[in-house]
C-alpha cells in the first residue's frame, strides 16, 4: 500500500536522521529554505509518510489514498525531501528543477499542479484547513473512507480563516478529519507569545467541538507515534468530533544553533554551517 | 446573426437568483452530481430551497465566514464534485478575494462560485455594493467569469458550466430583471451574442444592463433614426476579442455599460482591447465614477450616473453629436 513502510519507533527515528540531513543537504544546494519550521515538523511528516499515510508516492492520485495537506507550504521542502527518499525523484533532479521555468515543480511554496505527490497548492497561510474541511464534507458525501490531515503552524493559526474552519469542523462533526498544530512557538519575528498569543488553544479547540490529542514533545517519535495511534477509524459516514492535535515542538530541531532561534525561520545555509548541522543531527538522534 | 430580444419590460420579469436554484434543482434531480455551499443568506424558502431539502447530503451551509466557505468549496471540488457556491457579491469579491485567487484558481479546481446582488442592485449602500469585483477576477489568471444578461441566461450558464472545465465566477442581480432573449438560443461561454446589429455605433454591455441598452437604442431609433447595435458580452474572460474589433471597425463608436465601476471592469477590458488594435474611433464607458455611490434603489442610482435608458441615450446623443436635448 505504501513504498518504505515502515513499523517500529527505531526505524522512524532512524529515517528521520536521513530526511534532516538529506534536508539540509537539499537546502544548501538550492540556496533558500524555511529550516527552522522544516525541521520542527520531521518526526510528524516521516511517522505520517513511512507509517500512518495510505498514500504510494509512485501513485500519487490513487483512489482511496489519505490527503495530507501542508497548509504551511513554505515548509514543503521537508515533504519533497520525503518524496526523494521514497524514490519519487533524485535530490539531484529536484534541485535541478527547483524554481526551474522549465517545471516549477519544486518551489519555495508547493504546487499540487506542477509536484503530483503535493495535495494542495500552499503558500499564503490560513488555507490548508477550511480546505481540509471541504475535502473531509465531500469525503463523506461522496461515500469515501480516507482521513483528511492537515498541518498547520502556529504562527498561520492567528488567520482567522482557521478558526472559520474550526468551527465547520466541529458542526460538521468531521471524524475523517485531523488537524495537526506544529507548535514550534515560534513565528518570523520572535515567539507566538510576544506576537500573537494565542493561549490557551487546547480550551479553544475543544470549545469548538474538537477531540483534543495533545504530544508533549512532537520531536519524540514515541509520543508522535502513540498519538497517531488514537486517530479514530476511518469512517466518513461517522458524525463525529473531529481530532486536533497539538504537537508541541522546537524550531530548528536537531540542529544546535538553529533550535528555538526564529531567525532561522528563512534562508539558505553556508557550507560550514551546513558541516556543524550534519554532525547535530547524526550524534543528537542516530540510535545506539 | 443577431438574436431576437424583447421590449416587454413589464410581463417578462424574472429572477436570476430565483431560476439559477431551480436549475441546480432541475439538474440534481437529472442526476447530475455537484455539490452545494452556501452562505447564512440563502433563504431555504427560495428556490434554493427545494434543492436543500430534497439533497440535503451536498448542500453545506458555512454561515457568515465567506473566505471558509470558497476555501471548503475548493476542497469539496478537490474531492470530486462540481461545486456550485453561493455568497453575497461584495463578501465573495473583497472578503474572500485571497481564497478566490489561491483555492480557487491557483489550484485550479472546478467550483462555481455565484455571486448575488451585483452592482448596485442590493440597495445597501456602498458596503453592499460590488463596484470592484470584475476588477478583481479579471487579474486572477484561470478564472473564467460570466455575467447572465437575466434569468434564462443564468440558467444556460449554469448548465453550460457543468461540462467547462476551470474555476467560474457567474455574477446575477439581486433582484427581478427584464428578459432580454425572446427566443431560444445556443449560449457558448466566451463567445458574445450580438442582441441587436447595428450601423451608426454599438454598445458592449453585460447583466440586466444589457435591457436598458436594447431600451436606449430603441430610444434613438426613434428620436434620431440611429441604428445602435448592442452586444451582450456574457463572458467578460475569456473576452470575445474578435467580436469588440467587429462591431468597433463597423461603425466606429463604442460604449460600454456595466453596473460596475468604469475602472477595470468590463468597460476597462474592452479599451485595453481596442487601444491595442490601434482603434481610433470613438469609445466612452459608462458605469459607477470612482466614488463610493450615492443612496438609492437601483433604478434611482442609474438615474443619477447616467446608466439608465435615457442616461445611455443622452451621452451617445453627444458623443455623435446629434441634437441632444
Amino acid at each position: 500500500m505504501q513504498r518504505n513502510g515502515l513499523q517500529t519507533v527505531a526505524e522512524l527515528e532512524d529515517k528521520c536522521v536521513d530526511i534532516r540531513s538529506n534536508l539540509l543537504k537539499f537546502i544548501y544546494r538550492i540556496g533558500m529554505g524555511h529550516l527552522g519550521g522544516e525541521l520542527s515538523i520531521v518526526e510528524m511528516a516521516v511517522a505520517l509518510y513511512y507509517k500512518y499515510l495510505n498514500f504510494d508516492v509512485l501513485n500519487p492520485h490513487m483512489d482511496g489514498r489519505d490527503r495530507f495537506i501542508l497548509s504551511k507550504g513554505h515548509c514543503s521542502e521537508t515533504l519533497y525531501t520525503i518524496f526523494s527518499d521514497q524514490g519519487a525523484y533524485t535530490q539531484d533532479y529536484m534541485v535541478e528543477y527547483f524554481e526551474s521555468l522549465d517545471t516549477y515543480k519544486f518551489g519555495m511554496h508547493s504546487n499540487r499542479k506542477r509536484c503530483p505527490q503535493i495535495e494542495v497548492s500552499a503558500g499564503s497561510l490560513g488555507h490548508g484547513l477550511p480546505i481540509a474541511v471541504g475535502y473531509a464534507l465531500g469525503a463523506r458525501y461522496r461515500g469515501e473512507n480516507y482521513r483528511v490531515i492537515c498541518l498547520i503552524g502556529d504562527g498561520e493559526f492567528d488567520e482567522g480563516t482557521n478558526w472559520e474552519a474550526l468551527m465547520a469542523g466541529g458542526h460538521y462533526k468531521l471524524n475523517n478529519l485531523v488537524c495537526i498544530l506544529d507548535k514550534n512557538k515560534l513565528q518570523m519575528t520572535g515567539t507566538t507569545e510576544q506576537v500573537m498569543n494565542i493561549e490557551p488553544v487546547s480550551d479553544k479547540v475543544k470549545a469548538f467541538g474538537w477531540n483534543l490529542i495533545e504530544i508533549a514533545d512532537g520531536n519524540d517519535m514515541e509520543q508522535v507515534c502513540a498519538a497517531l495511534n488514537r486517530l479514530p477509524e476511518r469512517n466518513c459516514k461517522k458524525h463525529d468530533a473531529p481530532t486536533f492535535i497539538i504537537s508541541n515542538t522546537v524550531k530548528g530541531k536537531g540542529v544546535s544553533f538553529m533550535e528555538g532561534n526564529h531567525k532561522w525561520h528563512g534562508g539558505g545555509i553556508s557550507e560550514a554551517d551546513l558541516n556543524i548541522a550534519l554532525a547535530d543531527v547524526s550524534n543528537g538522534q542516530t540510535r545506539n | 446573426m443577431a438574436v431576437k430580444t424583447t421590449y416587454n419590460f413589464d410581463q417578462m420579469l424574472s429572477n436570476a437568483r430565483e431560476a439559477y436554484g431551480e436549475e441546480l434543482y432541475r439538474m440534481a434531480k437529472e442526476g447530475k452530481d455537484f455539490a452545494f455551499t452556501f452562505s447564512d443568506n440563502v433563504a431555504p424558502s427560495s428556490s434554493a430551497g427545494k434543492l436543500l431539502k430534497e439533497f440535503p447530503e451536498r448542500c453545506f451551509n458555512f454561515g457568515i465566514a465567506e473566505a471558509d466557505q470558497v476555501g471548503a468549496s475548493a476542497g469539496l471540488a478537490l474531492s470530486g464534485c462540481t461545486v456550485f457556491s453561493q455568497l453575497f457579491g461584495p463578501f465573495l469579491s473583497l472578503r474572500a478575494a485571497d481564497q478566490i485567487h489561491t483555492d480557487i484558481a491557483y489550484n485550479d479546481v472546478k467550483v462555481r462560485l455565484i455571486g448575488t446582488h451585483s452592482g448596485v442592485t442590493s440597495g445597501g449602500g456602498p458596503t453592499h455594493n460590488v463596484i470592484a469585483d470584475l476588477a478583481l477576477y479579471r487579474a486572477i489568471p484561470n478564472l473564467t467569469i460570466v455575467v447572465p444578461a437575466d434569468a434564462g441566461q443564468c440558467c444556460k450558464c449554469i448548465r453550460a458550466s457543468m461540462e467547462y472545465e476551470g474555476p467560474m465566477v457567474i455574477r446575477i442581480d439581486r433582484a427581478g430583471s427584464p428578459n432580454v432573449y425572446a427566443e431560444e438560443y445556443q449560449l457558448e461561454i466566451g463567445k458574445a451574442i450580438e442582441t441587436l446589429a447595428g450601423s451608426d455605433g454599438y454598445i458592449i454591455s453585460c447583466g440586466s444592463n444589457i435591457y436598458e441598452c436594447l431600451m436606449a437604442s430603441k430610444i434613438l431609433k426613434e428620436e434620431l433614426g440611429l441604428s445602435i447595435g448592442v452586444v451582450d458580452m456574457h463572458t467578460i474572460k475569456p473576452l470575445d476579442i474578435d467580436t469588440i474589433l467587429r462591431v468597433a471597425r463597423k461603425t466606429g463608436m463604442v460604449v460600454t455599460v456595466e453596473d460596475h465601476s468604469i475602472n477595470g471592469g468590463l468597460g476597462g477590458a474592452v479599451a485595453e482591447v481596442l487601444c491595442e488594435a490601434g482603434y481610433q474611433g470613438i469609445f466612452k464607458r459608462i458605469g459607477m465614477p470612482d466614488e463610493f455611490s450615492v443612496l438609492g434603489a437601483p433604478d434611482e442610482i442609474y438615474h443619477y450616473y447616467g446608466m439608465d435608458r435615457h442616461g445611455i441615450a443622452v451621452t451617445i446623443k453627444d458623443l455623435l453629436n446629434r441634437g441632444n436635448r
